[in-house]
């Protein structure tokens, strides 16, 4: 007894410690905890975007483990004979059986399943504006263009596992998005009907998409993006997370406060937040009622038929593109589907692909901490804006039916304007964005060298009006002035040392064009320099 | 021009010592980083009752989350799942959803709202510069790096053992090809099977709303009709994949307002029968409007006039809606005289 | 009056006179528009003709023409039948003011149900064509809901929305929303297959499965319509949950992270 009490005394270690060290001497803790534990984060609302996505996936996969306990990813068919009056007596599919089953007769099934998929809206919507965050931001650039690439690649696999959860409940709605889907692969020349075949099991719709669909739904996708995000966590505590330019950080730092504790009380509270506030919309909103669609059928259809938001994009380039069929040699080219799926990843990877051309215009090998105001990159905002426009057409192209009869407009004229918008919408983005990021630019050179308007009018003594400007601090001189700005390429010599003749690369050719394009004249307005500075606020004395 | 020009006022480093800023101005640049400024205190670092005040709205929401969870399971227990209420400006709902929903969302976000507080207000809000290190190795350790590797290789007598490099590829190539090959079983080879269709000579058209064959004097003008082949029925167990290629769409106009001359030909007394699949991606289309013809699709909004051979005339569609040769028979019910002359549904590679 | 004239160049005097133009305009278009009469009881059918005829020729003949017979402006009414009138008539879509529009919106009904009866029977003496149903044919009793689902689904869902909110036809056409549509004008709509929607005549559609249709509609549409899972969002499917989706579950979780990540109030303001 009195030994016991003895031995515990001189352990005197709290419980914690003496657990913490057992596992540091089986894995190491201590090592890793030193380098992490005190790890600095910086306080912007923007850098959470990533957190929310993170926190909808890891809702996801909860509520998903817990849908698989009561799906039954099965075509064979049965009549109905739940709770649901208006589909009672019906054929249908076990799938969508078993969904109604969750939705009407599992108590709080209802509520998981609407969690599931507005956590699944949210978090494409929160991958998209999250990435868009980190273009506008240039902070993709290095050492994080692989990390990019993570992001990019959990964006579109995101998109392919939300659709394919949406077609596992065989609804009518849904079953017409597969059947695009088999119409899509048809049209791809030469091996369209052997993918097709292998995918349904023969013909469509077969017996087998909703169990083959649910695999990859719940397993291979979900692994491998479980797998991406990982890595993709790694490398932000790894690069050390960016921040924006302002006194006392530098290129070398990183400004906030430590991991523990506030940024684990912060970090850990946003994802009960997150939670919270999807329960509670999942609690008054409801979403993909498939017992109002009915079962797939595929003879049977309703108007408004779309996809989730986020395959809206691809479903406005199909519904805007002209039927266009070429026939030859006892072939068909179904360009009118095969174009925009070709477009579809096109567009995709032009965004994926955007850190690496823009390194290879800059040239620039060095490692970049702080963020850019998208106005301080004038060409690179006008492209994303130009970019998100080209996403926004199809969006609207998507929902063209929906936009005729809410609007009072013609189908033809709106699919007619995204048509149009399609090519012109990017152009106007483009050029505008661009005039007011260098405006803004001017304004910003403006205050550093003139100082704020106070909107204070003041009348000199010889009747003169003027308004005061007050100079700017130096934090704000500072972070006005922080930015770096690129010099354009130019082509080198021609002519060597020698009097040789070098032959210019047609490569060289666009990499100086593309960079004059960027950074040249009237492509940026080069921020105030202290000698402009010095010459202005002591030549007018005061304002 | 030289700073002793500058009157000492206007420099915002100047400004800067007046309010005591930590670091040293660079009289050189007025533009250089001044340094983190000062940290300064929250209330609730200086009042103790302010402090006190948070600590009382953190322990606050974590109480309520509490009760919010027991409030969650009283609902799971108490309401049953098919009692429905109304709740203004919803609508009516399922109570047991809105009630476990909210109990839930509120336990949640209460956690979370506390722990953020708790954060916000009485944990250290001093900001601290973490240094950042380059993340490429320096030169002696990239050398290291290189001439491991080469000590490796050339260990491992890869480069001098061709034969060896050689047949390695080569197998770790071929050994994926069984995965390959062992897909091929996911379905059967196409074939000829997206040609056929159930639709065959004799066949009658029966009604998909009264199961029964139709009979020309059925079908009025302006009216809407759709029809399955003779001897499909839903509980069939090809069902879905056969009426996914025979649902017939059938109409009847004036004869005179035809003006294809196959698609009357292949008429009957005005009735035409169109495939209700769409040419595009096979979408049932069949939002029919009876005065101009057109039928269009609610998928993608292609359009078809049926009264001109059912040819594309808007939207993505690439050709028009095949027709189904129909007549009467000897009992004087709709008949079809054939199958589909080309593949109903989507166009693919081998269509032709 | 030396206050009127001192206003008139108030900046919202142009609203003001345009404001009194609209109220005049409604007030002698209520005036002028046919008047809802109440009408004696009349039991005899060839006098429900008469009065008929006589409504007919004040608002209906100038686009129909005489008889019935139809001009440019408007198609012939012979042997549409009563259905029909009191379909187009009791959903206020005739009279139309105008036959340019791509289609004529329903809008409030501008004569009673006792004349619109009259009308009807005038137009049905005309030329056989579909009766007015009853109450039994439309109403609930005995229809087969589950049964009605599958038929909107065949027939109706790909122009009206799985649950009757309506959608785009071509060139500015609609078909428009169940909602709050009479059960009676539905099934006459079914009958006679009203502008561009096509009929589903008895023959083709039986008289029991457009009873089931009604049901089923009743059943997902009407006033005591649940939905389990809170708000519909106008029951259109993706693109409203989408855009539900982005503007009120990120714009909050948006709005938590400004709160999240800004600064804690400081004790003074320096």
């Amino acid at each position: 007894m009195s030994t016991n009490e003895n031995n515990e005394r001189r352990g005197k270690a709290p419980a914690g410690e003496r657990v913490a060290d057992w596992a540091d001497g089986r894995l190491g803790i201590y090592s890793l905890a030193k380098a992490n534990m005190r790890k600095i984060f910086p306080d912007h609302w923007s850098f959470m975007l990533g957190e929310v996505c993170m926190y909808s996936f890891l809702i996801i996969i909860l509520t998903g483990v817990y849908l698989t306990l009561f799906f039954h990813p099965s075509m064979n068919e049965v009549e109905y004979h739940g709770s649901y009056v208006p589909l009672q007596g019906q054929l249908m599919s076990e799938a969508f059986n078993s969904t109604l089953h969750i939705s009407f007769d599992v108590r709080g099934g209802l509520l998981i399943r609407q969690i599931h998929h507005w956590a699944a809206l949210i978090f494409l919507a929160g991958m998209f504006v999250h990435m868009m965050r980190v273009f506008f931001t240039g902070a993709f650039r290095k050492p994080r263009e692989i990390n990019w690439l993570f992001g990019f690649l959990l964006f579109v696999l995101g998109m392919f596992t939300g659709f394919t959860g949406y077609s596992l409940p065989d609804d009518l709605l849904s079953g017409t998005g597969v059947r695009f889907t088999e119409g899509a692969i048809l049209s791809m020349p030469i091996v369209g009907t052997y993918i097709s075949y292998f995918l349904f099991g023969g013909e469509f719709p077969g017996h087998d998409f909703v169990a083959r669909f649910y695999s990859i739904h719940i397993l291979l996708l979900p692994g491998i993006m479980l797998g991406l995000m990982v890595g993709h966590l790694i490398l932000v505590f790894y690069h050390k997370h960016t921040q924006f330019a302002g006194p006392g950080k530098t290129e070398k730092n990183v400004v906030g406060m430590p991991l523990l504790p506030v940024y684990m009380a912060k970090a850990g509270g946003f994802f009960f937040l997150v939670f919270g506030v999807i329960a509670a919309i999942a609690a008054v909103t409801q979403i993909n009622p498939i017992w109002a669609m009915g079962p797939y059928r595929p003879d049977q259809v309703s108007t408004g038929a779309q996809p989730d938001w986020y395959m809206g994009f691809a479903e406005g380039l199909v519904r805007y593109m002209p039927g266009w069929e070429i026939n030859f040699w006892g072939h068909t080219l179904v360009l009118g589907v095969f174009i925009p799926l070709v477009l579809f990843g096109l567009v995709l990877g032009v965004i994926a692909l955007y850190p690496f051309i823009e390194s290879w215009v800059t040239g620039d090998k060095s490692e970049h901490h702080i963020l850019d105001r998208p106005r301080n990159a004038p060409t690179r905002t006008a492209f994303g804006v130009a970019w998100i426009t080209v996403y926004m057409v199809g969006l609207v192209g998507g929902g063209n039916d929906l936009f005729a009869t809410h609007f009072s407009l013609s189908l033809n004229a709106v699919t007619w304007f995204v048509r149009i918008a399609f090519f012109a919408g990017p152009v106007i983005a483009f050029i505008v964005t661009k005039r007011i990021c260098l405006g803004l630019q001017r304004r910003d050179r403006e205050k550093v060298l003139h100082g704020r308007e106070t909107g204070i009018i003041k009348r000199l003594p010889h009747g003169e009006f003027i308004e005061i400007h007050e100079p700017l601090s130096q934090e704000q001189l500072h972070t006005l002035t922080a930015h770096h700005q690129y010099e354009p390429a130019e082509i080198g010599p021609t002519v060597d040392e020698n009097g040789v003749e070098r032959k210019v690369k047609g490569s060289e050719k666009l990499r100086t064009k593309l960079s004059n394009a960027y950074y040249g004249e009237d492509n940026q307005i080069p921020k105030a320099t202290v000698e402009e500075y010095r010459e202005i606020t002591s030549g007018h004395g005061h304002h | 021009m030289s700073s002793q020009d500058i009157p000492e006022e206007n420099l915002p480093a100047e400004q800067d010592h007046a309010h005591g800023a930590v670091s040293v101005a660079d009289e050189a640049n007025p533009f250089a980083d001044p340094g983190l400024p000062p940290h300064e205190h929250r209330i609730q670092d200086i009042d103790e009752r302010a402090a006190k005040r948070s600590e009382r709205v953190v322990a606050m929401l974590f109480t309520v989350s509490m009760l919010a969870t027991v409030g969650f399971i009283a609902s799971y227990v108490t309401i049953s799942p098919d009692t429905s209420v109304y709740i203004f400006p919803i609508g009516h709902i399922s109570a047991l959803n809105f009630a476990l929903g909210l109990t839930l969302g509120a336990a949640l976000f209460c956690i979370g709202a506390g722990a953020v507080h708790w954060a916000r207000t009485l944990m250290s809000d001093v900001e601290v510069a973490a240094e950042r290190h380059p993340i490429a190795a320096p030169a002696e350790v990239r050398a290291q790096v290189h001439a491991d590797f080469k000590e490796g290789a050339k260990e491992s007598a890869l480069g001098r053992r061709k034969l060896i490099r050689n047949t390695m590829l080569g197998a770790l190539t071929l050994v994926p090809l069984s995965g390959v090959v062992l897909l091929r079983d996911l379905g059967p080879l196409p074939g000829t099977s997206l040609r056929h269709t159930l639709w065959a000579k004799g066949k009658l058209l029966v009604n998909m709303n009264t199961n029964q064959p139709l009979r020309p004097e059925d079908v009025q003008v302006g009216s809407l009709t759709f029809a399955k082949p003779e001897g499909l029925e839903e509980a069939d167990e090809d069902f879905q994949n056969e009426i996914a290629k025979a649902a017939l769409m059938i109409i009847r106009l004036q004869p005179g307002n035809i003006k294809d001359k196959r698609e009357l030909d292949w008429s009957h007394e005005g009735i035409v029968a169109f495939s209700k699949i769409c040419t595009h991606v096979g979408c049932p289309i069949s939002l029919y409007e009876q005065q101009t013809h057109h039928v269009l699709c609610p998928c993608h909004q292609s359009t078809f006039d049926l009264s001109d051979g059912a040819r594309v005339i808007f939207g993505p569609a690439g050709h028009a809606l095949p027709q189904l040769r129909i007549g009467v028979n000897d009992e004087g019910y709709l008949q079809a005289l054939g199958d589909f002359e080309e593949p109903v549904g989507p166009a693919f590679w081998e269509r032709g | 009056m030396k206050k009127l004239s001192a206003r008139r160049r108030h900046p919202l005097a142009a609203v003001v006179v345009l404001l009194l133009a609209l109220a005049a305009t409604g007030g002698l278009y209520a005036a002028f528009a046919p008047a809802s009469k109440a009408q004696a009881d009349e039991t005899s059918q060839s006098l429900t003709i008469k009065e008929g005829k006589k409504l007919y020729e004040v608002g209906c003949a100038s686009c129909h023409g005489t008889g019935g017979k139809g001009s440019s402006d408007g198609p012939s009414l012979v042997g549409v039948g009563a259905a029909a009138v009191d379909f187009q008539v009791g959903t206020g879509r005739m009279p139309a003011s105008t036959s340019q529009m791509a289609q004529i919106p329903r809008k409030k009904p501008v004569y009673t149900q006792a004349q619109i009866d009259q009308l009807a029977a005038y137009v049905a003496s005309l030329g056989a064509g579909p009766n007015v149903p009853t109450k039994q044919q439309y109403g609930p009793e005995g229809a087969d809901i589950a049964k009605g689902g599958e038929l909107f689904r065949t027939n109706c869902a790909q122009c009206h929305n799985f649950t009757g909110k309506g959608g785009a036809l071509t060139k500015g056409k609609y078909a428009p929303s169940l909602e709050g549509v009479d059960p009676k004008h539905i099934y006459e709509a079914m009958q006679t297959g009203p502008q561009n929607m096509p009929s589903f005549p008895d023959t083709t559609m039986s008289e029991k499965n457009k009873k089931d249709i009604i049901a089923y509609l009743n059943a997902v549409n009407g006033d005591e319509t649940v939905n389990p899972g809170g708000l519909e969002l106008g029951g259109l499917g993706p693109v409203s949950e989408g855009l539900f989706a982005w503007i009120f579950g990120l714009g909050a979780l948006i709005a938590v992270a400004v709160w999240v990540a800004a600064r804690t109030a400081k004790a003074k303001k320096s």
